[in-house]
């Protein structure tokens, strides 16, 4: 497969015969896809479908137990091959997560410097030079906290810089993990359901967020999603899952014509999912 | 073979009893996830209870060695499992929800009130007593060596074997079994569907109190002297069981608890007596890094 | 409280019925050696029944104060308070402390509401917070002043002087351990083993190389680091509290490594005349030992034994402030704030980027190597050290210190170290029933106060300059 002649654009992440078990359920079955970069890629489905498995297997929390995924970004990367925290360090893919994560009792800001921590790591010389206050240390420090304010406006956060992050309200808390995730200056953007919990006006914002971070940054997003309104809107590819298995892919508008994914979101059994 | 043999006998007595505390340890953890490492010391207040009650059966004059050992056994069980009882309603029932090492660090604290709470009551000397049944048989005799099994620790492994089985029924086919596995699959789910937790996680203490009573019981019978500090060494070692069984796993806990007498024993017998609980220790260390899961324990699937 | 009263009355009464039930064996019968005729007991139910109607009454007490009826809760903890403190003589100490203390709890639960609320007022006044803010500027500083002036202080005796250096010890353990549990959440529970290598590296290489201490002290950090490395590469990425029994289990196997190994370390014997640390060469003695000269003969003074102590004083009093500014330093650092990352959240540090394994790990040598220097001057400081001095207990501890402080809270360690260690010293009475309180207090700061004493955290760093009386 990767000997394969290049599309027009070659793909930012190649996702082969991607396939997870866990003991004797298989959460994921052979799944192949791609995303490109400067797109956004939404992964849809109903619940239980795989779409989080598909994220833990790229970003490294889980061990595929077939498959391959390709990140072409300075060079390739094999993610599978990766230990979890290197898929961040060195493939520069970063995430967020369905219940949001941030580190509660440090400040905002905090949490937007920790996202730095491999660059000021080097710059503090692994802490020795650092440790004597050295002026090299100092600037990086000054500019990763330039970034950090970057970001704090974009997101609106700027007042609450100096307040832990945990008493923060739920949709900026959504908003600064995304923040977060991009201050580790990523290639790959994984952002699972981004928009759970957030009302309409919030929703709309994030929207803009991603829509300028496609833009303004050029970075890839893949976005696990259950609003379809976000993933209509904002989306430039769709790959569909249900029950593990790829059933679609496509542009938006085609998927949702697509008499497959209709019997998913509709069917008997997820009869839950029909709003949606 | 024949030093062997007896070894063998002595190793099994032995884990016998870490087996019953091990069990304590992996109900606990089981249901609620925390390391009850206030567990040893319960143990030793069941022993102390023991020896109390032994005492008391001599100075009322019952000279049945049956009949004393099953109105303390009673005895012990009951009061013993009032500790269990008060510890997780005084000490861990307030942190759920608190931060993840909370727990653990508060029954750190009990372990230390218990201990020196037994040891201002009673004194910090070692205590004997509890030697009831006394002889035993010569099961064979090989190259000169008499193997011998004493009536003790056909006791021991009688009332061992009888309680596990019934504990397993108990977990397998009463509500209350039900409830706790109910718990243990998913608290909140479990309550919502009408389970009462906080009542089924108190009887999961009680109940391992009441086996750790038993286990304390036949080892004052075994020992025949006790003191305040017996349950660190021995909570440590029927962790360790727990854990090389598999923790959450009865038949592990019971499984472990052997495997550590053996080693114990085995080590003993045939190594140095010095290092017998640096064997124990490592055999933990080597568990928890290789395999954390134990040998009857479920691999756990991190949920990001 | 009409309606209310039965309850109560019930509860009271069912939380001593429990009470009973766990004192009747071990409390009410009381076991005791005769010489040659065994054991035997004494009755002793006299004393349980008194604890049991304490136990009752205080219960209702705290039942009343929490209904805020504040003046029948009131009274009832002063007539316990006043039976225990007063002369009427009851069959025990423990029950007059018991007593006592019980209605000390309930005066104090009847008057915390209003406490409490004088307290915030204050405290959100003006001059409240302008104190407060300036407070917590120089409160260090202030500390610091004051522990240098100490050895010359009027009531700086030579008992003073001792605690003080023992207190300082354990500030700086405190600290130590501060960097793995406070700040990088690790819970290790054999934090002792450190400061066992420390000793014991400091011993042999003093008497059996003839090293001395200044040498010694960076090579015992150094050696303690490498256990700690040794041991936290293969246990690190374990799950918080399998650590912790891990670690447990280490901290033993070096203690009994320590007692077995007898041609090392002579086992429970322990190693003696232990040479004690030096000042640009001269000894703290009477008279020096060949080639050297005492610290008297180089300084003129007449000899005096205050001087050994002053002079170690001094020396933990460096060695503790140089552990917190390192400290201070490294948490300001990329490494502090993703130790504190790690404690709050593992799964979103992987995400990030940052090797959970090697963050961890630095943080375990670090606090392993505090512990080694502190551990070889515990070494000199005695000039005997056996194994005993390193047991389980010493860890908790030190963790009960970091725990009660608030968990990396520097100041806090400071505080519980001298409340642990000092109070239990300077009121003898207390001393045996000391472990009892430690005990007590771990579970009581879970319940109570988890986040410690002091649960201010300071950031890192900030984006905007604090406002002077602002509540920024």
């Amino acid at each position: 497969m990767s000997d394969a002649p290049p599309p027009n654009v070659p793909p930012l992440i190649q996702v082969e015969h991607l396939t997870m078990r866990f003991g004797g359920l298989v959460a994921v079955d052979d799944v192949s896809f791609t995303a490109r970069p400067r797109e956004i890629t939404a992964i849809i489905g109903p619940n239980g479908a795989g779409k989080t498995t598909v994220f833990n297997c790229i970003t490294g929390f889980y061990k595929p137990t077939v498959g391959r995924l390709t990140l072409r970004t300075d060079r390739e990367y094999l993610l599978e091959r990766m230990l979890g925290h290197e898929i961040g360090q060195q493939a520069k893919v970063a995430r967020t997560f369905q219940n949001v994560r941030l580190f509660p009792a440090m400040t905002v800001l905090e949490n937007l410097i920790v996202a730095q921590h491999n660059k000021l790591m080097r710059a503090s010389g692994m802490s020795v030079v650092g440790l004597f206050g050295i002026k090299s240390y100092r600037d990086a420090e000054a500019a990763a906290v330039e970034i950090a304010r970057d970001w704090l406006d974009r997101i609106g956060l700027v007042a609450d810089a100096d307040r832990p992050a945990g008493q923060l309200p739920y949709g900026a808390q959504r908003r600064l993990e995304i923040a977060r995730a991009m201050c580790t200056d990523p290639r790959l953007l994984c952002l699972d359901e981004p928009a759970a919990g957030l009302n309409p006006r919030e929703s709309g914002e994030l929207n803009n967020l991603l829509v300028s971070i496609r833009e303004r940054d050029g970075v890839g997003l893949l976005l696990i999603e259950h609003d379809m309104s976000v993933v209509m809107k904002i989306s430039d590819h769709v790959v569909v899952l249900d029950y593990g298995r790829k059933i679609a892919e496509g542009a938006p508008a085609s998927v949702q014509r697509d008499p497959a994914v209709i019997r998913a979101y509709l069917g008997t059994d997820d009869g839950e999912e029909a709003h949606a | 073979m024949a030093y062997f043999s007896q070894q063998l006998i002595n190793a099994v007595t032995l884990g016998a009893i870490y087996g019953l505390i091990a069990i304590g340890y992996t109900m606990v953890y089981g249901i609620i996830g925390m390391i009850n490492f206030a567990h040893g010391e319960v143990f030793m207040i069941g022993a102390f209870i023991s020896l109390i009650g032994f005492m008391i059966c001599s100075t009322l004059g019952i000279g049945s060695a049956p009949v004393a050992i099953i109105l303390v056994l009673f005895m012990s069980m009951v009061f013993t499992a009032v500790y269990g009882w008060s510890i997780e309603r005084l000490a861990y029932r307030p942190l759920r929800g608190s931060f993840k090492l909370a727990p653990l660090i508060s029954a750190i604290g009990v372990s230390i009130v218990l201990q020196n709470y037994v040891q201002l009551a009673q004194g910090a000397r070692f205590k004997p007593g509890g030697r009831i049944v006394e002889g035993g048989f010569n099961l064979f005799t090989a190259d000169g060596f008499d193997v011998r099994v004493s009536w003790l620790q056909i006791v021991i492994v009688i009332v061992t074997v009888v309680l596990m089985a019934g504990f397993s029924l108990m977990i397998a086919r009463t509500p209350l079994g039900r409830k706790q596995r109910a718990c243990e699959q998913d608290m909140k789910m479990a309550s919502l569907l009408g389970v009462d937790v906080d009542r089924t996680i108190s009887l999961t203490f009680v109940m391992g109190a009441a086996l750790a009573a038993v286990a304390g019981m036949l080892f004052l019978m075994y020992y025949g002297i006790i003191d305040f500090f017996i349950g660190f060494l021995a909570g440590i070692k029927a962790f360790t069981a727990a854990v090389l069984g598999g923790i959450g796993s009865l038949p592990g806990a019971m499984l472990g608890g052997l495997l550590i007498g053996v080693i114990e024993v085995f080590w003993a017998g045939y190594f140095s007596s010095e290092y017998k609980d640096v064997a124990a220790f490592s055999i933990l260390i080597l568990v928890l890094i290789f395999r954390p899961s134990g040998l009857l324990g479920k691999p756990e699937i991190e949920k990001v | 409280m009409g309606p209310r009263l039965p309850s109560m009355l019930k509860d009271a009464g069912l939380t001593a019925f429990v009470a009973a039930a766990l004192g009747i064996f071990i409390v009410g019968f009381r076991t005791y050696d005769v010489s040659g005729k065994g054991l035997t007991f004494d009755y002793q139910f006299t004393d349980l029944a008194i604890a049991v109607a304490t136990i009752f009454v205080g219960r209702l007490g705290l039942l009343l104060a929490a209904e805020g009826l504040r003046w029948p809760a009131l009274v009832l903890g002063a007539v316990l308070g006043g039976i225990g403190a007063g002369p009427l003589a009851l069959p025990s100490d423990f029950l007059h402390w018991f007593m006592a203390l019980g209605g000390l709890l309930i005066i104090g639960r009847a008057l915390w509401p209003w406490a409490r609320q004088r307290m915030s007022t204050a405290q959100h006044s003006r001059r409240g917070l302008l104190l407060g803010r300036a407070g917590a500027k120089w409160f260090g500083w202030i500390l610091i002043a004051g522990a240098v002036a100490l050895p010359f202080a009027p009531f700086a005796d030579q008992k003073t002087m001792d605690l003080s250096v023992l207190i300082l010890t354990y500030i700086m353990l405190g600290w130590g351990l501060n960097i793995v549990v406070g700040l990088a959440g690790l819970l290790d529970l054999g934090y002792v083993a450190f400061y066992a290598v420390g000793a014991y590296t400091y011993a042999l290489l003093s008497t059996e190389l003839g090293l001395g201490f200044w040498i010694i002290l960076p090579l015992a950090g150094m050696m303690a680091a490498s256990f700690g490395i040794l041991l936290g590469f293969p246990v690190l990425r374990l799950r918080g509290d399998y650590l912790a029994i891990v670690t447990l289990g280490f901290g033993e196997i070096i203690r009994l490594v320590l007692i077995n190994w007898v041609d090392l370390t002579h086992g429970p014997d322990g190693i003696r005349s232990i040479p004690g640390p030096t000042l640009f060469g001269a000894v703290f003695a009477e008279t020096a030992p060949a080639g050297h000269q005492t610290f008297s003969e180089m300084m003129g003074l007449p000899f005096s034994a205050n001087q050994r102590l002053i002079f170690l004083y001094y020396i933990i009093l460096v060695l503790a402030l140089a552990t917190n500014l390192f400290t201070q330093r490294l948490r300001r650092l990329p490494v502090g704030r993703a130790w504190e990352a790690l404690r709050e959240d593992e799964t979103a540090c992987r995400a990030l980027g940052i090797n959970p394994t090697s963050t961890k790990l630095t943080a375990f040598a670090i606090g392993a190597m505090f512990a080694g220097i502190a551990g070889s001057f515990f070494a000199a400081k005695q000039r005997f050290i056996s194994p005993e001095s390193f047991v389980f207990i010493e860890s908790a501890i030190i963790l009960a210190i970091v725990v009660l402080g608030g968990m990396g809270s520097q100041i806090g360690v400071v505080l519980a170290s001298v409340l642990l260690i000092g109070l239990p010293e300077w009121f003898r009475e207390l001393g045996s029933y000391r472990m009892l309180a430690f005990g007590l207090a771990m579970v009581l700061i879970m319940v109570f106060r988890p986040r410690g004493l002091i649960s201010h955290r300071e950031p890192s760093l900030r984006l905007h300059p604090v406002r002077p009386g602002g509540d920024g």
